[in-house]
């Protein structure tokens, strides 16, 4: 068998990663949720949970544990596998793009030298396209399962804005890998080391790409697939309990993965400006490597929230407008100019 | 047999079954899911045949942006059993014969493989990136060009159908 | 229409500039405000462990007095029942026995008096309305309850405490209001 022919260590090496990676963007997505709250109190002059421990801080435990104990609906006329696999599939689709993000520099470790993601491939960026384009599905699954008008105008809701946003950031891409020429975020990552960030050469193009990661993560303002006035809870308006749980956890999951993409596509990933990683041990590299990059990260976060409580949700025809007749023309635009720069330069 | 050719089998298994489920499911809605799944063993394929590039624009393009529009759209229609179109015999019987003529096509032309010309798994590199674009920006320009011409002709068509209608409705509330 | 107020202001209907339409300098606008309310003081109380003092004209539960010695002021004369708007207390009046004089200031007394705590509304008008000082809105306000019977108030829950036995709950619970000259 050729599965054996593979050396044992990798691939313990790898499930260990895998695991590490998964759960703490499962950790970092419930804090994230904990952060939520508390910065919605904070810019609103509220306190924020402070109950459930120190600061509040077992708060998202007490959450998750609430959500456990509630009861299990399923409506009666609704196909009950769809209805189960709509979550399923959105945490899936939401956990999937960990795989291909450079999380740190290698570390060594057991004299093994150890690198610090899942897989390299050579498509990494096209990866994370097909995955985030595939989110869209769990959320159709499940709305249309769950029988109810509001469910289903929520998921339909979620398709066309996820369909229209996801050009925009395609060809706010393109401008991006012209002046990379990779596809492979490792190389990416590499390419922007000591400051040289990608954010200088394509700063339209991150304006297009941030607009579209908060549409594509269905955050206000684009909140419009679960808007609360108008579709009541929009496609989970049927869920209960844990499966509840999942689409909301997905949504964070999502949030904290399109931050580390921004940050490694546009602000040098794991890059720690004004640090020499070439004179510290390989180890500390990678710490620092990590930290810059989960500091990028908050950072990230904490504009997703910040926005959501400033900027009303769109009117959904203003949502239209703003993708197709603004963001995209300006992408092409930006791919234009950016091909017209390379070719100035390189002639 | 090694792990390949395993997984090779279990990959067309897998997407034969899902297409006949595609086929034989009573919903729209099942079906549109069943040929999802069958885009994602198609994509399988395209990653044994060293094709990555392929297989992930296979899964942007149709798994990612065309059958969530066919999901919408079937969703939105509500399809069911009051709502089928009424099949008559003879309609049947057309059916059975192209489909027919169709299979005997595929048929002969799986029997006319050489079978000294095997397809060689995870080698080559015509699906990757690099290959694909330059057969595609010079070997195959023309072509590509013209396909592009044509892509633009039906986006300005989808166009100007929107447009008409739009009219048509502010017309009336005029 | 005639304006009532000169405080209505036309609705601005021009065409946005090219800078309005790009609503981005509106949208850093909008979250510099926000921002800055991250380095403002919370209002919010954190409440069972720091109480908000009452104001000193507060209408808490009732407080039947005692004196100094610990005699009952009450003398049943029924002024505060006449005087309630919400018809929330009964009493029961009964004649002081030879020997109960360090229990109950003047001769005659409420047997029972009883106070709905479901009707009342904490108007204080029985305050008002007694001679004798026996009765008293007080700092704090009614618990919440499983039952409705549990809202009906009977002599033993609105007595306070005992000023020579249990001298500090008597301080706590007379508080911080004004002393009113007694009537006598």
């Amino acid at each position: 068998m050729m599965l054996l022919s593979i050396d044992l260590g990798l691939v313990i090496e790898k499930l260990v990663l895998i695991v590490v990676v998964i759960s703490a963007s499962l950790v970092i997505a419930m804090y994230t949720t904990f952060a939520e709250r508390k910065v919605a109190a904070i810019l609103q002059d509220r306190r924020g949970p402070n109950r459930a421990g120190p600061f509040g801080l077992l708060q998202p435990l007490a959450d998750g544990l609430k959500l456990f104990f509630k009861e299990e609906i399923i409506p009666n006329l609704s196909s009950k596998f769809l209805f189960i696999l709509g979550p399923a599939l959105a945490m899936m689709t939401a956990m999937m793009t960990s795989a291909v993000i450079p999380w740190g520099d290698k570390i060594e470790l057991f004299g093994r030298s150890i690198s610090l993601q899942i897989a390299d491939i050579n498509i990494g960026v096209l990866y994370v396209f097909g995955v985030v384009s595939l989110g869209v599905y769990g959320i159709m699954i499940g709305s249309w399962a769950s029988n109810n008008k509001f469910s289903l105008l929520g998921g339909l809701r979620a398709a066309s804005q996820i369909i229209s946003y996801e050009l925009a950031m395609g060809i706010s891409m393109i401008a991006l890998l012209m002046v990379t020429g990779t596809l492979s975020l490792k190389e990416m990552v590499l390419q922007q080391q000591a400051g040289n960030w990608n954010v200088i050469y394509q700063p339209l193009g991150f304006l297009i790409f941030l607009i579209c990661a908060f549409a594509e993560c269905n955050r206000t303002p684009f909140d419009l697939p679960e808007a609360e006035n108008e579709l009541i809870g929009g496609y989970h308006t049927e869920y209960s309990s844990m499966k509840l749980g999942f689409f909301l956890f997905a949504e964070y999951i999502n949030m904290f993965i399109s931050s580390v993409i921004m940050a490694t596509l546009f602000f040098g990933g794991y890059d720690m400006p004004f640090v020499n990683e070439t004179l510290l041990s390989p180890n500390m590299a990678a710490l620092i490597g990590i930290v810059a990059l989960m500091g990028k990260v908050i950072c990230f976060i904490f504009l997703f929230m910040w926005v959501r409580w400033t900027i009303p949700r769109f009117r959904y025809d203003q949502l239209m407008h703003l993708g197709w007749r603004i963001l995209i023309p300006l992408a092409l635009f930006n791919m234009l100019l950016t091909g017209g720069v390379i070719l100035y330069f390189h002639k | 047999m090694n792990f390949t050719t395993l997984v090779f089998i279990i990959l067309s298994l897998l997407t034969v079954v899902s297409a006949v489920m595609m086929i034989a499911s009573k919903s729209p809605v099942h079906s549109v899911l069943w040929l999802i799944v069958v885009f994602f063993t198609i994509s399988g394929h395209y990653i044994m045949l060293n094709a990555q590039f392929l297989a992930i624009v296979n899964i942007i393009v149709y798994a990612g942006a065309i059958m969530v529009l066919f999901l919408f759209v079937v969703m939105l229609m509500n399809l069911n059993a009051d709502s089928e179109p009424i099949k008559n015999y003879r309609i049947q019987l057309i059916g059975i014969i192209s489909g027919g003529v169709l299979l005997l096509i595929l048929l002969s032309s799986v029997m006319s493989i050489d079978k000294s010309q095997l397809v060689e798994m995870k080698v080559g590199d015509e699906g990757l990136i690099k290959s694909l674009g330059m057969n595609l920006f010079k070997n195959y320009l023309l072509p590509f060009e013209i396909s592009s011409v044509l892509f633009l002709s039906a986006m300005i068509g989808a166009v100007v159908i929107g447009k008409k209608e739009d009219e048509a409705e502010n017309k009336k509330v005029n | 229409m005639q304006a009532l107020t000169d405080k209505s202001k036309q609705v601005s209907r021009k065409p946005m500039n090219f800078m309005e339409r790009m609503y981005l300098p509106a949208i850093f606008k909008g979250m510099v405000i926000t921002f800055s309310h991250i380095f403002k003081k919370k209002p919010t109380i954190n409440y069972p462990e720091k109480k908000r003092p009452f104001s000193p004209v507060f209408r808490g539960l009732q407080i039947l007095n005692r004196d100094e010695e610990g005699r009952e002021n009450c003398t049943a004369c029924g002024l505060c029942a006449v005087a309630c708007p919400a018809e929330a207390i009964t009493m029961e009046a009964a004649e002081r026995q030879p020997g109960e004089e360090n229990l109950y200031r003047e001769e005659k007394y409420a047997a029972k008096y009883e106070i709905n705590m479901l009707r009342c509304i904490f108007c204080g008008l029985c305050e008002e309305a007694c001679p004798k000082d026996a009765i008293y809105l007080s700092e704090t306000f009614t618990p919440a309850d499983y039952q409705r019977k549990q809202f009906i108030y009977s002599k033993n829950d609105l007595l306070i405490p005992h000023p020579k036995e249990n001298p500090t709950a008597y301080q706590q619970a007379l508080g911080n209001r004004p002393k009113r000259e007694s009537v006598i």
